[in-house]
């Protein structure tokens, strides 16, 4: 079948659906091409930090593109809960960083402060706190815990749910999503593209690339150097529980429906998303410490997930000088940097350029001639 | 609320059903235990608190949550039946 379309987005995870909503928002009526599940698909299975005390030390673009975004994510939910009734889950009650150790909270005091130093005045806003300070806000610390961050301005969503008003209120705007359908090909001209499933032949005269890990081989077709390479995480998962942790903390969490969250490991396996229980035993250990009474909960699922990494851990967004109106947008904090994208990114892309600000996540900083 | 369509022979052990000392076929599990000698509901959910009952009996759905020798959130279906067993209804989240 031969389609055609404004824009066709490739993916069909938080972050090709954050972009395929946003472009649909200003008007366009785009086609989506999800693989499915026989795809690696970290939309999927992550912890849904919506998290900025940590972003970019030394690099002030990202730390203020993450906060841009964080800072929209409550327009973003409310927004796709009056277009699809659908509850993104978004909290935003601030979030804390723990550490177990003098040496990690020596460490982290110096990243909080390096971000604080390269942010505009008063806008970064995470603090160094105290045991006694960590206790107030969360009484099931631990004995372990001797101190750590706070941060107003971070918060969580629902993945699942986020994902599924997207896609619904993309459908509703006009887009058309399509499943099952793996881009095989790409026929790329300045401003013209054809795309090939197994069932349709889709022309448009912009182009997204938003599929994790698939960009790479789709980027080469396009003339888009897209290095992104999986890195591993793994997610326990504790029976529900009555609300016990008001807060999220980097690894630990509960999410609204009372089930306790143990995640974020990070490991190079290649593209091998099966658990490694040495991980999960760390993974454990180090929540009991955090949260002694954990270790009567019980476990009811524990997965792996493949995080979308490039070399340097920032985004990669661009646009091919070969070919016009071909972009590519990933990142490895799809969830936090949603609203950025539906806002932000999808403008861009109907502009036809990508702002100034995101210059530093061109993908010609990894040309060997633009190093020294 | 069930019928039995076969009568059980073997032999039988006393365990507790929501405080009521009960006798059950030894080869059953705790699920199947309350359904044989309850009516209704054996859970309520944690978000809504809706009634709900076993349904797969296979260790799949999680929807036969009972609180066995005081230790909640058991999946009922997959714990065989012992001599003084307490099972109770399990009435929401856990609280810790
Ligand atoms: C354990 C874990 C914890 C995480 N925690 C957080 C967190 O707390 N906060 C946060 O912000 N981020 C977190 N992340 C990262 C976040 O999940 C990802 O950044 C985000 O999901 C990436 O979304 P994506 O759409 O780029 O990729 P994916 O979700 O991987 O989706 C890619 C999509 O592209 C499709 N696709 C691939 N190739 C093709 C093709 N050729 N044709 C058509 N479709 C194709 C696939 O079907 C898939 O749906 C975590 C990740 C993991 C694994
Ligand atoms: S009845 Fe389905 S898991 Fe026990």
């Amino acid at each position: 079948m031969k389609l055609t379309a404004d824009a066709i987005v490739i993916g069909g995870g938080l972050v090709a659906s954050a972009v395929a909503y946003g472009l649909t928002r200003l008007g366009l009526k785009p086609v989506m091409l999800d693989e499915g599940d026989v795809a690696y698909r970290a939309s999927r299975g992550n912890f849904a930090l919506v998290w900025t005390q940590s972003k970019g030390p030394g690099v002030p673009e990202y730390q203020q593109w993450s906060r841009l975004s964080s800072d929209k994510w409550s327009e973003l939910a409310a927004e796709l809960q009056s277009e699809t009734g659908v509850d993104c889950g978004h909290r935003r009650n601030g979030g804390i960083h723990v550490c177990l150790s003098e040496d990690e909270l020596a460490k982290r005091t110096q990243v909080v402060e390096q971000l604080r130093a390269e942010a505009p005045p008063g806008r970064y806003r995470a603090q160094m706190i105290s045991r006694a300070e960590m206790l107030k806000l969360l009484p099931a610390f631990g004995p372990d815990v001797v101190g750590g961050a706070y941060c107003p301005d971070d918060g969580t969503v629902n993945p699942l749910f986020s994902l599924r008003a997207l896609q619904r209120a993309f459908s509703a705007r006009g887009g058309r999503y399509f499943c099952d359908s793996r881009v095989s090909s790409i026929a790329a001209a300045p401003r013209a593209f054809t795309v090939e499933t197994a069932s349709r032949s889709i022309s448009a005269p912009r182009l997204v690339l938003a599929a994790g890990l698939g960009n790479k081989p789709l980027g080469e077709q396009v003339g888009l150097n897209v290095p992104v390479r999986p890195v591993r995480g793994q997610i326990i998962v504790t029976e529900r529980l009555k609300p016990v942790l008001e807060y999220p903390t980097t690894y630990i969490r509960q999410t609204v429906e009372g089930g306790i969250l143990i995640g974020e490991s990070r490991e190079e396996a290649g593209f091998d998303d099966t658990l490694n229980h040495t991980v999960s035993q760390t993974l454990a250990a180090r929540a009991i410490r955090t949260f002694p009474f954990l270790k009567q909960v019980g476990v009811v699922r524990t997965w792996a997930g493949l995080r979308v990494m490039s070399p340097d851990v920032y985004p990669i967004y661009e646009q091919s000088s070969a070919y016009p109106g071909a972009f590519v947008c990933t990142c490895h904090s799809g969830v936090t940097l949603g609203a950025a994208h539906a806002f932000e990114y999808a403008k861009a892309v109907v502009d036809g350029h990508l702002p100034e600000k995101l210059g530093r996540f061109s993908s010609r900083r990894f040309d060997v001639q633009a190093r020294h | 609320m069930f019928k039995r369509v076969i009568e059980f022979e073997g032999p039988v052990l006393g365990v507790v059903i929501n405080g009521r000392e009960c006798s059950v076929p030894a080869s059953f599990t705790a699920a199947a235990a309350m359904l044989a000698s309850e009516d209704g509901a054996t859970r309520e959910t944690p978000i809504s608190g809706a009634p709900r009952a076993p349904y797969c009996m296979m260790g799949v759905c999680f929807e036969c949550l009972l609180e066995i020798d005081g230790v909640p959130n058991q999946q009922g279906c997959l714990v065989p039946v012992a001599a003084g067993m307490r099972i109770n209804r399990q009435r929401g989240a856990r609280t810790v």
